[in-house]
Protein backbone atom coordinates (compact mmCIF):
# COMPACT_ATOMS: atom_id res chain seq x y z
CA UNK A 1 0.00 0.00 0.00
CA UNK A 2 1.27 3.67 -1.19
CA UNK A 3 0.28 7.03 0.31
CA UNK A 4 -0.38 9.21 -2.17
CA UNK A 5 1.23 12.03 -2.96
CA UNK A 6 0.16 15.16 -0.32
CA UNK A 7 -0.70 17.73 -3.81
CA UNK A 8 -4.04 19.28 -2.38
CA UNK A 9 -3.06 19.48 0.92
CA UNK A 10 0.50 19.62 0.44
CA UNK A 11 1.24 22.95 2.09
CA UNK A 12 -1.07 22.33 4.96
CA UNK A 13 0.48 19.15 5.60
CA UNK A 14 4.20 21.18 5.51
CA UNK A 15 2.82 23.42 7.66
CA UNK A 16 1.32 20.61 10.12
CA UNK A 17 5.06 18.98 9.61
CA UNK A 18 6.65 22.23 10.84
CA UNK A 19 4.01 22.78 13.50
CA UNK A 20 4.72 19.39 15.39
CA UNK A 21 8.90 19.62 15.16
CA UNK A 22 8.64 22.54 16.81
CA UNK A 23 6.63 21.49 19.62
CA UNK A 24 8.51 18.48 20.03
CA UNK A 25 11.28 20.91 20.49
CA UNK A 26 9.44 23.18 22.70
CA UNK A 27 8.56 20.01 25.41
CA UNK A 28 11.67 17.55 24.82
CA UNK A 29 13.80 19.28 27.42
CA UNK A 30 11.82 19.67 29.66
CA UNK A 31 10.74 16.00 29.73
CA UNK A 32 14.37 14.86 28.77
CA UNK A 33 15.40 16.40 31.81
CA UNK A 34 12.67 14.74 34.23
CA UNK A 35 14.35 11.53 33.55
CA UNK A 36 17.85 13.42 34.32
CA UNK A 37 18.30 12.94 38.27
CA UNK A 38 19.31 16.43 39.59
CA UNK A 39 23.01 15.40 41.03
CA UNK A 40 25.10 18.35 41.85
CA UNK A 41 26.42 18.25 38.52
CA UNK A 42 23.56 18.53 36.56
CA UNK A 43 22.48 21.48 38.91
CA UNK A 44 25.57 23.33 38.02
CA UNK A 45 25.44 22.70 34.30
CA UNK A 46 21.52 23.95 34.82
CA UNK A 47 22.99 27.03 36.18
CA UNK A 48 25.55 27.77 33.70
CA UNK A 49 23.19 26.90 30.55
CA UNK A 50 20.85 30.84 30.34
CA UNK A 51 24.04 32.92 30.56
CA UNK A 52 25.58 29.91 27.95
CA UNK A 53 22.27 30.32 25.70
CA UNK A 54 22.77 34.28 25.68
CA UNK A 55 26.68 34.72 24.94
CA UNK A 56 26.40 31.62 22.51
CA UNK A 57 23.16 33.03 20.61
CA UNK A 58 24.52 36.50 20.49
CA UNK A 59 28.02 36.53 20.11
CA UNK A 60 27.89 35.11 16.34
CA UNK A 61 25.10 37.25 15.16
CA UNK A 62 27.42 40.36 16.25
CA UNK A 63 29.73 38.96 14.20
CA UNK A 64 27.36 38.44 11.32
CA UNK A 65 25.22 41.87 11.50
CA UNK A 66 28.90 43.75 11.75
CA UNK A 67 30.30 47.03 13.88
CA UNK A 68 26.68 48.98 14.39
CA UNK A 69 25.01 46.09 15.38
CA UNK A 70 28.06 45.08 18.50
CA UNK A 71 27.82 49.05 19.34
CA UNK A 72 24.43 49.16 19.70
CA UNK A 73 24.52 45.81 22.45
CA UNK A 74 27.67 47.57 23.80
CA UNK A 75 25.54 50.60 24.59
CA UNK A 76 22.31 48.93 25.42
CA UNK A 77 24.59 46.26 28.15
CA UNK A 78 26.08 49.43 29.55
CA UNK A 79 22.63 51.06 29.77
CA UNK A 80 21.24 47.67 31.42
CA UNK A 81 23.82 48.37 34.19
CA UNK A 82 23.33 51.66 35.13
CA UNK A 83 19.42 51.16 35.24
CA UNK A 84 17.85 47.47 35.06
CA UNK A 85 15.13 48.85 33.01
CA UNK A 86 15.02 46.51 29.55
CA UNK A 87 12.70 49.44 27.88
CA UNK A 88 15.34 51.58 28.05
CA UNK A 89 18.20 49.60 27.04
CA UNK A 90 15.92 48.64 23.84
CA UNK A 91 15.68 52.63 23.13
CA UNK A 92 19.43 52.98 23.83
CA UNK A 93 20.37 50.03 21.83
CA UNK A 94 18.11 50.77 18.40
CA UNK A 95 18.83 54.55 19.01
CA UNK A 96 22.65 53.70 18.82
CA UNK A 97 22.04 51.03 15.55
CA UNK A 98 20.07 53.42 13.62
CA UNK A 99 22.86 56.22 14.20
CA UNK A 100 25.66 54.03 13.59
CA UNK A 101 23.91 52.43 10.28
CA UNK A 102 22.51 56.44 9.20
CA UNK A 103 26.32 57.05 8.93
CA UNK A 104 27.05 54.23 6.94
CA UNK A 105 29.49 51.49 9.32
CA UNK B 1 26.42 34.03 45.28
CA UNK B 2 26.90 30.04 45.05
CA UNK B 3 24.68 29.90 41.41
CA UNK B 4 22.97 26.19 43.34
CA UNK B 5 20.87 29.06 45.00
CA UNK B 6 19.02 29.64 42.06
CA UNK B 7 17.46 26.38 41.56
CA UNK B 8 14.76 25.75 43.60
CA UNK B 9 14.20 22.03 45.34
CA UNK B 10 11.67 20.26 43.04
CA UNK B 11 9.38 19.97 46.48
CA UNK B 12 8.77 23.12 45.88
CA UNK B 13 4.64 24.32 46.09
CA UNK B 14 4.06 25.05 42.44
CA UNK B 15 2.21 28.77 41.65
CA UNK B 16 0.24 30.05 38.92
CA UNK B 17 -2.06 33.10 39.20
CA UNK B 18 -3.80 36.06 37.21
CA UNK B 19 -1.53 38.28 38.47
CA UNK B 20 1.78 36.62 37.06
CA UNK B 21 0.21 35.97 34.04
CA UNK B 22 -0.68 40.08 33.80
CA UNK B 23 2.94 40.50 35.14
CA UNK B 24 4.46 38.43 32.11
CA UNK B 25 1.94 39.75 29.48
CA UNK B 26 3.53 43.94 30.86
CA UNK B 27 7.10 42.53 30.56
CA UNK B 28 7.00 41.20 27.33
CA UNK B 29 5.03 44.87 26.03
CA UNK B 30 8.36 46.41 25.12
CA UNK B 31 9.26 43.66 22.84
CA UNK B 32 5.51 43.88 20.99
CA UNK B 33 6.16 46.77 18.38
CA UNK B 34 9.76 44.87 17.38
CA UNK B 35 7.64 41.62 17.30
CA UNK B 36 5.00 43.23 14.91
CA UNK B 37 7.60 44.41 12.50
CA UNK B 38 9.04 40.70 12.28
CA UNK B 39 5.24 39.25 11.77
CA UNK B 40 4.59 41.92 9.40
CA UNK B 41 8.05 41.11 7.52
CA UNK B 42 7.19 36.90 7.66
CA UNK B 43 3.60 38.35 6.03
CA UNK B 44 4.72 39.68 3.41
CA UNK B 45 7.47 37.72 2.83
CA UNK B 46 4.73 34.50 2.44
CA UNK B 47 2.67 36.53 0.35
CA UNK B 48 5.42 37.23 -2.12
CA UNK B 49 6.15 33.03 -2.20
CA UNK B 50 2.64 32.43 -2.83
CA UNK B 51 0.80 30.80 0.33
CA UNK B 52 -2.33 32.01 1.01
CA UNK B 53 -3.51 34.31 3.23
CA UNK B 54 -4.91 31.49 5.24
CA UNK B 55 -1.62 29.20 5.22
CA UNK B 56 0.57 32.18 6.37
CA UNK B 57 -1.78 33.06 9.25
CA UNK B 58 -2.42 28.95 9.99
CA UNK B 59 1.58 29.12 9.66
CA UNK B 60 2.17 31.83 12.24
CA UNK B 61 -0.65 30.40 15.00
CA UNK B 62 0.97 27.08 14.87
CA UNK B 63 4.35 27.11 14.09
CA UNK B 64 5.23 30.14 16.57
CA UNK B 65 9.12 30.38 15.32
CA UNK B 66 9.87 33.65 13.59
CA UNK B 67 13.38 32.38 12.18
CA UNK B 68 12.14 28.86 11.31
CA UNK B 69 8.97 30.54 9.35
CA UNK B 70 10.86 32.55 7.29
CA UNK B 71 13.60 29.73 6.63
CA UNK B 72 10.23 27.92 5.48
CA UNK B 73 9.36 30.48 3.18
CA UNK B 74 12.50 30.13 1.56
CA UNK B 75 12.21 26.91 1.14
CA UNK B 76 8.78 27.01 -0.20
CA UNK B 77 7.43 25.07 -3.23
CA UNK B 78 4.19 25.36 -5.20
CA UNK B 79 3.81 21.29 -4.86
CA UNK B 80 4.73 19.58 -2.02
CA UNK B 81 5.94 15.16 -1.63
CA UNK B 82 6.57 13.75 1.72
CA UNK B 83 10.34 14.02 1.14
CA UNK B 84 10.21 17.95 0.97
CA UNK B 85 7.45 17.50 3.83
CA UNK B 86 10.01 15.85 5.55
CA UNK B 87 13.21 17.75 5.12
CA UNK B 88 11.04 21.00 6.15
CA UNK B 89 10.44 19.34 9.52
CA UNK B 90 13.79 18.39 9.77
CA UNK B 91 15.36 21.98 8.69
CA UNK B 92 12.94 23.51 11.04
CA UNK B 93 13.85 21.23 14.33
CA UNK B 94 17.21 22.14 13.01
CA UNK B 95 16.64 25.82 13.32
CA UNK B 96 14.20 25.61 16.68
CA UNK B 97 16.80 23.32 18.45
CA UNK B 98 18.15 25.76 20.93
CA UNK B 99 14.50 25.16 22.68
CA UNK B 100 15.69 21.74 23.66
CA UNK B 101 17.92 23.79 25.53
CA UNK B 102 16.08 26.57 26.96
CA UNK B 103 13.48 24.54 27.96
CA UNK B 104 15.97 22.42 29.50
CA UNK B 105 17.17 25.32 31.41
CA UNK B 106 14.38 25.85 33.15
CA UNK B 107 12.99 22.35 33.86
CA UNK B 108 13.41 22.46 37.41
CA UNK B 109 10.89 25.35 37.73
CA UNK B 110 8.31 23.45 35.85
CA UNK B 111 9.12 20.02 37.05
CA UNK B 112 6.13 20.29 40.16
CA UNK B 113 3.17 21.37 37.81
CA UNK B 114 0.63 19.34 36.02
CA UNK B 115 1.96 17.82 33.12
CA UNK B 116 -0.84 18.82 31.27
CA UNK B 117 -0.03 22.43 32.34
CA UNK B 118 3.82 22.24 31.34
CA UNK B 119 1.94 20.58 27.60
CA UNK B 120 -0.52 23.33 27.40
CA UNK B 121 1.55 25.84 28.01
CA UNK B 122 5.12 25.29 26.18
CA UNK B 123 2.83 25.47 23.12
CA UNK B 124 4.18 29.47 23.56
CA UNK B 125 7.36 28.67 24.43
CA UNK B 126 9.64 31.31 22.57
CA UNK B 127 12.72 33.19 23.14
CA UNK B 128 11.14 35.94 24.38
CA UNK B 129 9.35 34.68 26.91
CA UNK B 130 11.95 32.39 27.23
CA UNK B 131 13.99 35.01 28.71
CA UNK B 132 11.52 37.10 30.33
CA UNK B 133 10.66 34.00 32.58
CA UNK B 134 14.79 32.86 32.78
CA UNK B 135 15.24 36.40 34.37
CA UNK B 136 12.07 36.29 36.83
CA UNK B 137 13.16 33.50 38.26
CA UNK B 138 16.76 34.65 38.56
CA UNK B 139 15.78 37.32 40.16
CA UNK B 140 13.63 34.54 42.53
CA UNK B 141 10.07 34.50 41.02
CA UNK B 142 8.17 31.41 41.16
CA UNK B 143 4.40 32.46 39.61
CA UNK B 144 4.87 30.33 36.48
CA UNK B 145 2.19 32.66 35.42
CA UNK B 146 4.68 35.15 34.14
CA UNK B 147 5.91 32.71 31.52
CA UNK B 148 2.57 31.69 30.16
CA UNK B 149 1.40 35.49 30.12
CA UNK B 150 3.95 36.58 28.17
CA UNK B 151 4.10 33.83 25.87
CA UNK B 152 0.42 34.32 25.73
CA UNK B 153 0.40 38.01 24.22
CA UNK B 154 3.74 37.49 22.18
CA UNK B 155 1.53 34.42 20.37
CA UNK B 156 -1.52 36.57 19.85
CA UNK B 157 0.37 39.77 18.20
CA UNK B 158 2.61 37.53 16.19
CA UNK B 159 -0.70 35.66 14.81
CA UNK B 160 -2.53 39.48 14.61
CA UNK B 161 0.77 41.19 12.77
CA UNK B 162 1.03 38.22 10.43
CA UNK B 163 -2.29 39.52 8.55
CA UNK B 164 -1.45 43.33 7.49
CA UNK B 165 2.16 42.16 6.38
CA UNK B 166 0.54 39.78 4.10
CA UNK B 167 -2.39 42.33 2.61
CA UNK B 168 0.37 45.35 2.63
CA UNK B 169 3.24 43.10 1.27
CA UNK B 170 5.80 45.41 -0.69
CA UNK B 171 4.46 48.98 1.10
CA UNK B 172 6.61 47.15 4.15
CA UNK B 173 9.40 49.94 4.72
CA UNK B 174 12.99 47.96 5.25
CA UNK B 175 13.39 47.17 9.05
CA UNK B 176 16.98 46.83 9.03
CA UNK B 177 16.75 50.85 8.74
CA UNK B 178 15.25 51.34 12.29
CA UNK B 179 17.27 48.80 13.80
CA UNK B 180 14.20 46.45 14.48
CA UNK B 181 16.05 43.81 13.17
CA UNK B 182 18.54 43.58 16.57
CA UNK B 183 15.06 43.81 19.08
CA UNK B 184 15.90 40.48 20.09
CA UNK B 185 19.14 40.28 19.82
CA UNK B 186 19.24 43.28 22.12
CA UNK B 187 17.06 42.23 24.22
CA UNK B 188 19.35 38.56 24.24
CA UNK B 189 22.61 40.64 25.30
CA UNK B 190 21.23 43.11 27.95
CA UNK B 191 19.59 39.48 30.02
CA UNK B 192 23.95 39.01 30.56
CA UNK B 193 23.20 41.68 33.28
CA UNK B 194 20.43 40.42 35.67
CA UNK B 195 22.07 36.64 34.80
CA UNK B 196 25.84 38.18 36.21
CA UNK B 197 27.07 36.01 39.16
CA UNK B 198 30.36 37.34 39.34
CA UNK B 199 33.45 36.29 37.17
CA UNK B 200 33.97 32.84 38.28
CA UNK B 201 30.48 31.99 37.17
CA UNK B 202 30.45 34.00 33.72
CA UNK B 203 33.49 31.54 32.86
CA UNK B 204 31.14 28.49 31.03
CA UNK B 205 29.81 31.69 29.35
CA UNK B 206 32.67 32.66 27.42
CA UNK B 207 33.68 29.44 27.06
CA UNK B 208 30.12 28.84 25.37
CA UNK B 209 30.85 32.14 22.77
CA UNK B 210 34.30 30.95 21.94
CA UNK B 211 32.82 27.57 20.95
CA UNK B 212 29.45 29.28 19.57
CA UNK B 213 32.16 31.76 17.34
CA UNK B 214 33.71 28.76 15.89
CA UNK B 215 30.92 26.48 15.17
CA UNK B 216 29.51 29.47 13.14
CA UNK B 217 32.68 30.00 10.88
CA UNK B 218 33.00 26.70 10.37
CA UNK B 219 29.09 25.34 9.96
CA UNK B 220 26.18 27.36 8.33
CA UNK B 221 22.67 27.41 10.24
CA UNK B 222 21.96 28.25 13.69
CA UNK B 223 23.91 24.69 15.10
CA UNK B 224 26.19 27.62 16.73
CA UNK B 225 23.69 28.22 19.50
CA UNK B 226 23.61 24.78 20.16
CA UNK B 227 27.14 23.97 20.05
CA UNK B 228 28.21 27.17 22.40
CA UNK B 229 25.26 26.70 24.69
CA UNK B 230 25.94 22.71 25.51
CA UNK B 231 30.03 23.48 25.65
CA UNK B 232 29.14 26.20 28.46
CA UNK B 233 26.84 23.84 30.25
CA UNK B 234 29.61 20.98 30.07
CA UNK B 235 32.26 23.31 31.88
CA UNK B 236 29.45 24.66 34.24
CA UNK B 237 29.00 21.18 35.38
CA UNK B 238 32.58 20.27 35.84
CA UNK B 239 34.34 23.35 37.14
CA UNK B 240 35.20 22.38 40.63
CA UNK B 241 32.99 25.13 42.57
CA UNK B 242 35.43 24.89 45.01
CA UNK B 243 38.61 26.03 44.12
Amino acid sequence: MTVPDPILWGALAAIAAMAVATYLCRISGVVMMGFIPLTPHVRRGLAALPGSIVVATVLPLIERLGLAAALALLAAIGSMVLRRSELLALMVGMGVVSVARALGW
Amino acid sequence: MSSLQELPPRTLRPVLTWNGVFLGARKALVLIPGLVVFAVAFGAAASAKGLSLLEAVLMSAVVYAGVSQLVAIELWRPEWSWGAIAGLAIVTATVNARMVLQGASLQPWLAPYPRLVNALHLFFFTDANWLIGTRYHADGGRDLGVLVGAGFIIWINWVLATVPGYLLGSLVADPRRYGIDLVMPIFFATMIVPLWRGRRAAVPWIVAGIVALATAKLVEGYAFIITGALSGALVGAFRDDRA
